[in-house]
């Protein structure tokens, strides 16, 4: 069911011109296959059967290409996250510091366990590698956000943050006032 | 490129500058061991065993992506370099379930192999071992994880080899898996080239897994029965209660033009003969009008006496005679000169599925104008003008892939439809579907880049298909001959169609082309009638008639394919040599069970005119090969058969004392010398090597060089040699060619008696019809 036009591409206009763009940047047209899916994964949320099929169509290979590709990194994935995900770095300067402890409080918290997304598919969590935070360790990733230096204890108010976006978003032009 | 001088091992070898190290240490004799490596496939440079030390470099490097230059020094074997690669197969072996007793692949299993020349008997992990489950990829196709080595072979060959692309490769590491291209499922041409390249027991064949351990089969190298490309073949065979039957298909001693290439017919198309439908013994019609089952000596009794008494009642052109496009030389050779001297008829045709005597006809008076198997795939330019190779030529196809991804050789197709090769080719024109006719006078405009492109080639192979017949033939081979530097090929249908036309099964011509008028022709056959006989449809209406007494009908199915009234051939006695009962055979008063191709020994000649030895592997009790059929039959109808079969003039001495204690084998050494000497021990009324002689004395273009013929290579014969003088009326009916059009699993009347082969085809309808609703 691949698309055959732009009129038909799954993604928004914007990213479709965006890969449009991309795929004539190149000497071939494979090396844009990452960011691709990348951009499109930031999208949809996941790489869909169907975002696989259009990335393929768009390069012109064949879907078991593309999953080739994709397949061998840990950051793309194949099912919906939450809407948040939650990435606990777990290598050795935030091991050392209690990033066990704090990912162990995600999932209590959330009551999911590994990658698992909570069933209003708010949240999602994982355990990742080194996200390059090592001096404000233990580190964690939501989505693009870091939040360091932390404790357990600083679980559930991370968590409030997104749960009210909100007022969160207000908190944060006080601050910027 | 130029010559260099390099050091291996205290060697002092020369290659090539560029030659990879591993081909030239293999080539001089040093073995290397690789997994990834695999001679013309890419470089994968993944499994690390090819490891070698080179002089001023500070790591081992991999052979198998090292080229030589001048002045190099390597070592290839070291204490060093066995602990690395001892370190590599601990690695490989720390996930690998060491299942080898019944592993597909255990004696025969490279990684087996290597963990016992570098014995990595003890391994440092303790970690418990990776376990997924097997997985059914297609009828042909089993994937074993666990067992999978990751050497990058089967994706490799799959889409560089086969141009299929269906095997890929997912996540990383210790999980990476190999995966098909449709959700766990192969959509692919099942040629099983993935299993063949394992060089572990991780792709397992659906035809061959479980069945045997390696070493209780014998091989016997013969060639595929299936389509026109002659393919030689192995046969694992295994002995049964009656027989011997055949276990596994590959060509992996690459022995032969197609080296390790089978497509699934000549891979899995092997089971028809262990069909439960096979005829295996002769059946005679009863007075109540039905067959039933009789001996050899009635059947034979009965056909014969019938046969003898038409033709010395109403003379031989009562009687018509059908021969066979999957036979071998011998039985074909041998059937029309029983037609032609024994039952004094020149009604002598096959089933035409190509116009091989126009082919003869149009290359009359040239030399060296034919192209064979060995010209195509070294050739620097091809034409391709109609057919579709993938399909129906897989050899041919793997062929024109590998010597354009190898050596650059420009493919340029003309063809009225799109065809899967156009990705390989340099151009292509399309023709509109009666445009093939008209194409040489195309071709000579020039006004195109195609025929601009073609003209500026220097030498040219051209492979026409089908849709080429009588005049249009000519006219393609003229415009050849006017450019210059051409050879040629017809592509044809079934194992030995080229054999049949090429040994004379037509009503007009004697083997070689030879017209049936030509004065002296053929002098040695005693009173052969001398008016040209009926061609088959002309033999089926006579039939149905009731003009024609007796029908002889050698492993063809007539019926089938003409619009028949069954019940207007009651009048005719109709004998049936083939191995099911067909349409024909059903209708038949006497069925003689006949061996197939695998069962029998001969020669073949494969479309290109390229002929090769066929041995006997499996064997099945109760059928006989379509030569003794033929030759009993002559021998009940009285003649002497001595006069058909010369057997008994040479090497006859041949002392047969096996039984002599001491002496015992005799007979077989005395076969070593005969064969040695370029003879055979031409013993029997039955062995058709006694009539080998006579072709290549009688037959125009059967010149053979005897010792690679007898070694089991393919020999090139000569379709130039035969005389021109093809008489018009062999040519003038162009609708007596029925193209065959197999398919990648279909296969004449024996595709259908094939369990693998119907499973296949559903498989893949499936795929089609699943790729058609997304």
């Amino acid at each position: 069911m691949s698309p055959t036009s732009e009129t038909m591409s799954l993604f928004s206009p914007a990213l479709a011109r965006r890969f449009d763009a991309l795929v004539e940047k190149y000497p071939v047209k494979r090396s844009a296959l990452i960011p691709m899916l990348l951009y499109a994964q930031d999208e949809v949320g996941y790489l869909s059967d169907a975002v696989v099929a259009e990335v393929a169509q768009r390069i012109g290979i064949t879907e078991l290409e593309v999953r080739n590709v994709a397949t061998y990194y840990s950051m793309l994935r194949f099912k919906p996250a939450g809407k948040f995900n939650i990435q606990v770095c777990t290598n050795i300067s935030c091991m050392l510091r209690g990033a066990y402890e704090v990912y162990e409080r995600f999932q209590e918290e959330l009551g999911v366990g590994p990658k698992g997304v909570t069933s209003d598919g708010l949240f999602s969590v994982e355990e990742v590698e080194c996200i390059g935070a090592c001096c404000w360790a233990p580190a964690i990733q939501v989505n693009y956000d870091f939040h360091d230096d932390l404790k357990p204890d600083l679980v559930p108010g991370i968590l409030d943050q997104y749960r009210n976006p909100i007022q969160d978003q207000e908190k944060d032009q006080e601050k910027n006032a | 490129m130029p010559d260099v001088t390099f050091t291996v091992d205290g060697k002092k070898l020369t290659a090539p500058a560029g030659t990879l190290l591993i081909d030239a240490c293999r080539k001089a004799g040093i073995e290397i061991p690789a997994f990834c490596y695999y001679p013309g496939l890419s470089l994968q440079a993944a499994c690390r065993m090819c490891v070698v030390r080179q002089e001023k470099v500070p790591k081992l490097q991999t052979a198998c992506t090292t080229t030589v230059a001048e002045g190099q020094v390597f070592i290839t074997e070291s204490p060093e370099i066995a602990q690395a690669r001892k370190a590599t197969i601990e690695l490989l072996l720390g996930n690998h379930p060491l299942d080898c007793p019944v592993c597909d692949a255990g004696g025969e299993c490279e990684l087996q192999d290597m963990t016992f020349k570098y014995g990595a008997g003890e391994s440092h992990y303790v970690e418990v071992k990776h376990h997924r489950d097997e997985q059914q990829w297609s009828p042909a196709v089993f994937y074993d994880r666990p067992r999978c080595i990751l050497c990058y072979r089967c994706i490799r060959m799959c889409g560089e080899g086969m141009d299929v692309w269906a095997l890929g490769i997912h996540n990383r590491g210790a999980n990476s898996v190999i995966v098909p291209n449709d959700h766990q499922q192969l959509d692919c041409e099942q040629c099983g080239m993935c299993i063949d390249v394992c060089p572990v027991g991780a792709l397992t064949s659906g035809s061959y897994r479980y069945k045997t351990r390696p070493w209780e089969m014998s091989h016997v190298s013969t060639v595929c029965t299936h389509c026109a490309d002659g393919c030689k073949v192995t046969l694992g065979v295994r002995s049964t209660n009656d027989g011997a039957e055949i276990v596994r298909a590959d060509n992996r001693d690459k022995s032969g033009i197609n080296n390790d290439f089978l497509c699934a017919k000549g891979r899995f198309g092997f089971d028809f003969v262990e069909s439960p439908d096979r005829l295996t013994q002769p059946l005679v019609r009863n007075a109540a009008g039905k067959l039933e089952p009789a001996t050899w000596e009635h059947a034979l009794r009965v056909a014969a006496a019938k046969l003898k008494e038409i033709r010395d009642a109403r003379g031989g052109a009562a009687i018509g005679v059908i021969g066979s496009d999957r036979t071998t030389n011998e039985e074909n050779y041998l059937l029309q000169k029983f037609a032609r001297t024994v039952l004094q008829t020149n009604n002598i045709d096959h089933e035409r599925t190509t116009d091989y005597a126009a082919f003869a006809h149009a290359l009359a008076g040239t030399a060296g104008k034919t192209a064979s198997l060995r010209d195509i795939s070294s050739a620097c330019a091809i034409l391709l003008v109609g057919g579709n190779p993938t399909e129906e030529h897989p050899l041919l196809a793997w062929l024109l892939r590998t010597n354009v991804r190898l050596n650059r050789a420009r493919l340029y197709i003309a063809n009225s439809k799109p065809i899967k090769l156009d990705r390989q080719a340099k151009a292509t024109q399309e023709l509109p579907p009666d445009g093939f006719k008209s194409l040489a006078a195309f071709l000579d405009q020039g006004t195109s880049d195609f025929s601009k492109s073609l003209q500026a080639e220097e030498s040219l192979v051209v492979l026409f298909g089908e849709e080429f017949r009588g005049e249009a033939v000519e006219n393609l081979v003229a415009w050849g001959l006017k450019r210059g530097n051409v050879r040629f090929a017809y592509l044809g249908d079934h194992s030995n169609s080229r054999g049949a036309a090429d040994m004379g099964l037509f009503p007009d011509l004697l083997p070689g082309y030879v017209p049936i008028e030509a004065p002296g022709a053929f002098a040695e056959y005693p009173n052969r009638p001398a008016a040209p006989g009926k061609t088959l449809p002309q033999m089926l209406e006579a039939a149905s008639n009731g003009e024609l007494g007796a029908l002889l009908v050698v492993g063809a199915n007539p019926v089938s394919r003409a619009k028949l009234d069954h019940a207007a051939l009651k009048n005719t006695f109709i004998i049936v040599q083939d191995l099911f009962l067909t349409e024909t055979a059903a209708l038949a008063d006497v069925v003689l069970p006949a061996a197939s191709l695998y069962e029998k020994s001969g020669t073949v000649t494969n479309t290109y005119g390229d002929i090769q030895m066929v041995r006997k592997a499996a064997d099945r009790a109760g059928v006989k090969p379509d030569f003794e059929i033929l030759v009993r039959l002559a021998g009940a109808m009285g003649v002497d058969v001595s006069t058909l079969v010369p057997f008994g003039k040479r090497g006859t001495t041949g002392d047969l004392g096996q039984s002599r204690g001491a002496q015992a084998g005799e007979a077989d050494r005395h076969a070593v010398w005969l064969e040695a000497n370029n003879l055979e021990p031409k013993l029997s009324p039955f062995d058709p090597l006694a009539l080998l002689d006579e072709i290549e004395r009688l037959v125009p273009g059967y010149t053979l060089d005897r010792i690679n013929l007898f070694a089991g290579n393919d020999v090139h014969t000569k379709l130039e040699a035969t005389p021109g003088f093809v008489p018009v009326q062999a040519l003038s009916n162009p609708d007596l060619i029925v193209p065959a059009h197999d398919t990648l699993f279909t296969s004449g009347t024996l595709g259908q008696y094939s369990t693998a082969l119907k499973q296949l085809t559903q498989h893949q309808a499936k795929e089609l019809a699943e790729t058609a609703a997304d």
